[in-house]
Order: C-alpha cells, then sequence, then structure tokens
C-alpha cells in the first residue's frame, strides 16, 4: 500500500520536478520564463503525435525535447535579443503554446496512446518498502533524479555553472570580465525549454497517454512556484515537487474513497496549497533576498 | 554570420509607438497566411473570412461588440496593472468571481424582481471581483508573494468553484440535471441596444465609458502620474512620496472591479445563465488586447474590436472553410509576440553587424570607461 501510494506520488511530481530544474536554470541566469506551461503543453502534444505516429515512446520525448527547446528560442530571440519584457513574453510564450498545441492535437483527441514501460532493475528492485518506488519506475523517473543531481553539481561545482550564476547575479560585471551574457542566457533557456519539454512529454506519454487539450492544467505555473519555494536550489526543488505530488494524489485518494467533500473542492487544493506555500515562503524576506538572481527578470543591452 | 545588434534611441519614437501595433498586425498576418497554407487551406480565403466577412453584416457587428465588451473592459484595467508594475494575470479568475457574486441575485433570490435587480447585481459584480483580485494583492502588498502565480492559481480555484455551483447548489431544479443555473428573470437581464438590429448590450456602452474615464485618469490626473511614475521607475516614486504597496491595492482593485463588471455583464447579458464555462479565454486574451493597445485605454478600444474580430473570425472561418476554431488561439498568441517584438522598435535602433570583429573585448573596455 505504502510503496503503491509512493509510486503514485512519483508519478505527479515527476513531470512537475523535470520543468521546475530547467526553469530553475534558466532563472538562475537571470532570466524568467514564464512560459513554461507553453512548453510544456507543446512537449506533450508533439510527444505524443510522435510517439503515435512511429509507434516508439522514444521518439515521442525526443521530439517533445527538441520541440520544447525550440519553443523556448522563440522567447529567447525576443528577450534576449530584442530586450522585450519578459514577463510579458512569457505570457505570450503560453498563449501561443495552449493556442498552438489545442490546433496540433485536434487531430489526436480520443485517439489510444502510446505509454513509455517501466524499466526494473533486477535485485534491487526486490527491496521490500522502497524497492518497487526507487528502482522499477519509467525511465524518465530516473533521468528526473539524474536531472537534479547534474544540475546541482553543474552550478555549484562547475566553472561553467559558477558562470552562469555570475551572469544571473551580474550581468554587468559578468559582461565587464568578458563574458558572453547573452549566449550563456541563449543555452540556458533552450535547457529549460527541453526540460519543460520532456515534462510535457511525460505527461502524455506516461501520466496519461493520451492527449487531452490543456492536459498540463497549470503544472507549468506550479513548476514556477516551485523554483521560488526551492529558494533556486536544485534538491529542494526535489524535496517541493514530491510535496506537490503528495497533495495532488491526496486529493484524488479521497476522491476515490469516496471523501463527502465536492470533488472541485479537492481538485484545487494543489492550486490553493502552492498559492499559502508561497505566501509561507515570501514571508521570509531576507530568505528570498539572499537567494534571487540579482538579475532575475531584468533586460541586458550591452553597452558599445 | 550576422548578429543583432540594439542601439538605444537617445528618446522613444513617437512614429514607432504609433505604427509598431501595425505592423505587429501585418506580420501577423503574414505569419497567419503561412499557417493556414500549411493546414492546407488557401491563406488568402482564410484571411477574408477572418477579418472581413464578420465585418459585412449588422447582426454580425452586434456579435462584435458583444465580444469586444469584456475585451476592452478587463484589458483597460489591465492597463492600470501593467503600466504600475504589477501583474495580474488572473483577469479570468475575477470575471469569474464577478459573475458569481452578480448573479447571486438572479439564482438564490428569483422571487426577487423590479427594477433594482440589475443595478444591484452590477454592483456586486464589480464587488466580487475587487474582492477576489485584492486576494493576490494584499498578499504582494503584505508578504511580498508573487502576484503573478498567485493570481493564476486563483484562476483555476474560481473555474472549479463556479463548476461546482453550477452542478451543485445552483444547479436549475427544474433544468433536467444539466449543469446551469435557472435562466435569470426578465428584471436581470442586461437590455440589449437595438434588439431589432442585433443582440449587442450595454456591455459596451460600460467598456467604452470605462476606457474614456481611464483614460482621463492616466493622462490628466495626479493618480495617473502616480501609477506610471511607479511602474516606470519605483524609487523615483518612492522619494515623490508615492507608495508602492498602496498601488498594488489600487491597480487590483480597479482591474478586478472592472474584470468583474464583464464578468455579470456577459452572463445577464449574452447568456442569461450561470454554466461551467461562461469565458472562452477572455482574461488572458485581454492581455493580448492590453498590450496591442499599447496600454493605452484608447488604444485598447481598437484593440479590443481586433481581438474580438478574431473570435467571430474564427467562428466564421470553421463554418466555412472548415478550419479549426483552436487555430484563433494560435493566432492571438502570435499577434502577442510580434507587438511584443515590434514594440522593440519604439526605443531601439535595430541593426544588423556581421561578428567577424572582436566585438567582447572592445565593448567590455568601453563599459569600463
Amino acid at each position: 500500500m505504502l510503496e503503491s501510494v509512493l509510486i503514485t506520488i512519483a508519478t505527479a511530481a515527476t513531470p512537475l520536478l523535470i520543468a521546475a530544474i530547467g526553469e530553475l536554470v534558466v532563472e538562475r541566469s537571470g532570466v524568467l520564463n514564464l512560459g513554461v506551461e507553453g512548453m510544456m503543453v507543446m512537449g506533450a502534444v508533439t510527444g505524443f503525435g510522435v510517439a503515435v505516429t512511429t509507434g516508439s515512446p522514444w521518439l515521442g520525448v525526443l521530439a517533445a525535447i527538441l520541440v520544447g527547446a525550440a519553443f523556448s528560442l522563440l522567447f529567447g530571440f525576443l528577450t534576449l535579443s530584442l530586450v522585450t519584457n519578459q514577463v510579458a513574453t512569457g505570457l505570450a510564450l503560453t498563449l501561443l503554446g495552449l493556442g498552438v498545441s489545442g490546433m496540433i492535437g485536434e487531430a489526436f483527441i480520443g485517439m489510444p496512446g502510446v505509454k513509455l514501460g517501466t524499466i526494473s532493475i533486477p535485485v534491487l528492485s526486490e527491496i521490500p518498502y522502497v524497492g518497487r518506488f526507487l528502482f522499477a519506475q519509467d525511465p524518465l523517473f530516473y533521468i528526473s533524479i539524474v536531472l537534479v543531481a547534474g544540475v546541482s553539481y553543474f552550478l555549484f561545482f562547475t566553472r561553467a555553472g559558477l558562470t552562469l550564476r555570475s551572469v544571473g547575479d551580474n550581468h554587468d560585471s559578468a559582461h565587464a570580465l568578458g563574458i558572453r551574457v547573452i549566449a550563456i542566457r541563449y543555452a540556458a533557456v533552450a535547457f529549460g525549454g527541453a526540460c519543460a519539454g520532456l515534462a510535457g512529454a511525460y505527461l502524455s506519454l506516461v501520466y496519461t497517454p493520451q492527449w487531452i487539450e490543456n492536459m498540463t492544467a497549470g503544472r507549468g505555473w506550479i513548476a514556477l512556484a516551485l523554483v521560488v519555494f526551492a529558494s533556486w536550489r536544485p534538491w529542494r526543488v526535489l524535496a517541493g515537487a514530491y510535496l506537490f505530488g503528495a497533495v495532488s494524489i491526496g486529493q484524488l485518494h479521497a476522491q476515490v474513497i469516496g471523501v463527502s467533500i465536492p470533488s472541485q473542492f479537492l481538485t484545487a487544493l494543489p492550486y490553493l496549497a502552492t498559492v499559502v506555500v508561497l505566501v509561507l515562503i515570501s514571508r521570509n524576506r531576507r530568505l528570498t533576498m539572499v537567494n534571487t538572481p540579482a538579475c532575475l527578470g531584468r533586460p541586458f543591452v550591452p553597452a558599445r | 554570420m550576422m548578429r543583432l545588434q540594439l542601439v538605444k534611441r537617445p528618446q522613444h519614437s513617437a512614429f514607432f509607438s504609433a505604427v509598431s501595433p501595425l505592423i505587429a498586425l501585418a506580420l501577423t498576418m503574414i505569419a497567419g497566411a503561412i499557417m493556414f497554407s500549411v493546414l492546407g487551406k488557401n491563406p488568402l480565403d482564410a484571411l477574408y473570412y477572418y477579418f472581413i466577412d464578420p465585418l459585412r453584416e449588422t447582426w454580425s457587428l452586434h456579435e462584435l461588440a458583444i465580444k469586444a465588451a469584456p475585451l476592452i473592459l478587463i484589458a483597460v484595467g489591465l492597463s492600470v496593472c501593467f503600466l504600475s508594475n504589477n501583474w495580474n494575470i488572473g483577469a479570468e479568475g475575477q470575471f469569474i468571481a464577478g459573475a458569481i457574486a452578480g448573479g447571486i441575485l438572479p439564482v438564490v433570490f428569483p422571487d426577487f424582481q423590479n427594477v433594482l435587480v440589475l443595478p444591484l447585481m452590477l454592483i456586486m459584480g464589480m464587488i466580487g471581483g475587487a474582492a477576489y483580485a485584492s486576494v493576490p494583492a494584499f498578499l504582494k502588498a503584505r508578504f511580498n508573494t508573487n502576484e503573478i502565480l498567485t493570481s493564476l492559481m486563483l484562476v483555476y480555484v474560481a473555474q472549479l468553484f463556479l463548476d461546482w455551483l453550477v452542478r451543485g447548489p445552483w444547479r436549475d431544479p427544474g433544468g433536467m440535471n444539466f449543469p446551469e443555473t435557472r435562466d435569470f428573470h426578465a428584471f436581470a437581464i442586461l437590455p440589449e441596444l437595438m434588439p431589432s438590429a442585433g443582440r449587442a448590450n450595454w456591455g459596451i456602452v460600460f467598456a467604452l465609458l470605462a476606457a474614456v474615464i481611464l483614460w482621463f485618469v492616466l493622462r490628466k490626473t495626479l493618480k495617473g502620474f502616480e501609477i506610471r511614475v511607479l511602474g516606470q521607475s519605483p524609487r523615483a516614486g518612492r522619494f515623490a512620496g508615492f507608495s508602492a504597496s498602496h498601488m498594488v491595492m489600487v491597480s487590483f482593485l480597479i482591474s478586478g472591479a472592472l474584470a468583474g463588471l464583464a464578468g455579470i455583464s456577459e452572463v445577464s447579458g449574452a447568456i442569461g445563465q450561470l454554466q461551467p464555462a461562461i469565458s472562452p479565454g477572455y482574461g488572458f486574451t485581454a492581455i493580448i488586447v492590453a498590450f496591442l493597445g499599447r496600454l493605452n485605454p484608447l488604444g485598447i478600444v481598437a484593440a479590443g474590436f481586433v481581438l474580438a474580430l478574431s473570435y467571430l473570425g474564427g467562428e466564421a472561418a470553421q463554418i466555412s472553410i472548415g478550419l479549426s476554431d483552436k487555430a484563433a488561439r494560435a493566432f492571438q498568441g502570435m499577434l502577442l509576440f510580434f507587438v511584443l517584438g515590434c514594440d522593440t522598435l519604439i526605443h531601439y535602433r535595430i541593426r544588423l553587424v556581421g561578428l567577424s570583429v572582436a566585438k567582447t573585448g572592445e565593448t567590455g573596455a568601453e563599459t569600463n570607461a
């Protein structure tokens, strides 16, 4: 029982985790991309479409990653090369993604999907209580954990990671040191887009292997909130994602058991939880001040 | 290899301020034409059904006004938020909150029928929208919570709450179990302007009034100056004695009230009852309207009609050439992209330069100097 609950929590947490870890890198480089929802839903529709037409879920995953990255570069071009307002442009990306995915996906509504199978590691997966949770999951679950570890290592233990953080904390100084601010931000934005695309593919290839319009249902926004919740620290994103996974699974289980609360109220729980968590985190001004990348959302035009 | 280079203009270009939305519209049409041909439709036909066909008949112009009214009302309020650097993106939720609050009288007290009902409904709708907007505003002012995320989360909550109401306690007892409330009685219906010609109702009048009033406030009063100063330079605003947290509340309450008015006008006008889905995304499309109108209330009126046209055009193109009505959403998203991109021309000259010169060292040295 415990183990199956843990596994369902992981399936709810993994897409949030993947999208949030990508956005964390973007924000660490000083760019606020509010288009996560749009990139995610584009990933979901391409992942589904390619998997169904080719019969290979892996090709779907790959396509979703590429489309997510390509889509994020639209945002990158506007905000980095044309220095448009990042908040407005991120919103535009979300609106565009929801519109385009709805249009592309119309052909896929009601089609049976292709599910990405699970990979169980022999012996280890037989460990009582946690074996199946940790070692008999879908491949994207493993990738999500590797991503967190990789991003954490990259940001805090490599020179390139230090450079990326310096761009996010003070782009003028970084520029004066000869660091190519814009190029690094482009790379970070593309990475974030790839992650959001992958997270979308998780939804349409693992979580519910079918295409439903707007199937991301605000998860991209919750991922954005997770980055704030985690105060821009990779491992805290992992903790946050599983916390949210637990909340959303908790409400599903409550609906199944038939708790006498209207289902709409239970469905609203993850959204309300996001608001509550954001309030709790932002109350502590010093904590947020210390960790927020200082140039987050600020436009950069190299002086000539 | 070429690279874009931005050169800051000494002052913003008045020419491009006026022209950039038009360039954006033109670029959107070109991109749209490409999209339509990729979808296997004749692009000229598609553009005709999108932008010309809905303008040919009087009844259709009335429909245009019905669609434009909520967009303009919401976008005018959003312009106050965006100008003061407060990012209310939960107008869709405030629209629903206004519709619910305004709907209390005709749904819960159907026997209360006299001329007071409609004015009370409109006031309650505005209060409902403003109250719902006050939540993210208060959280931002008091706890410094990110208003983008909280206002957006509350959209989902409002949608679910409305869904529960119309399926649960507010469901029409004589409605064969359909998820909808009873029809609003005659005193609760927003009158049509010219019933013989089409369905357009007083909503569009409210929208135009709101635009003119806010244009006056923003351009000609100290409050309007305060809004713009706090948006452009919070530091300068503080020195002038303007309070940013006060402005958070003011801007959210204004935009929430207008979104709420749009909500109650929509349900008491075009729809006539509450249903699970009362808005085709007006609250989000209004963001596009606000930017296309360059955050100027009078510009927003024009922009509201353009976006309303894209809704109607989407329906027309679906009926006539079988183009999915989902294309309209994609179209609207593209438009915002082009609008934002073209606005760069107002503050910068764009130059293409070769990458061959070692630019980084040179510019870095200049920055230091």
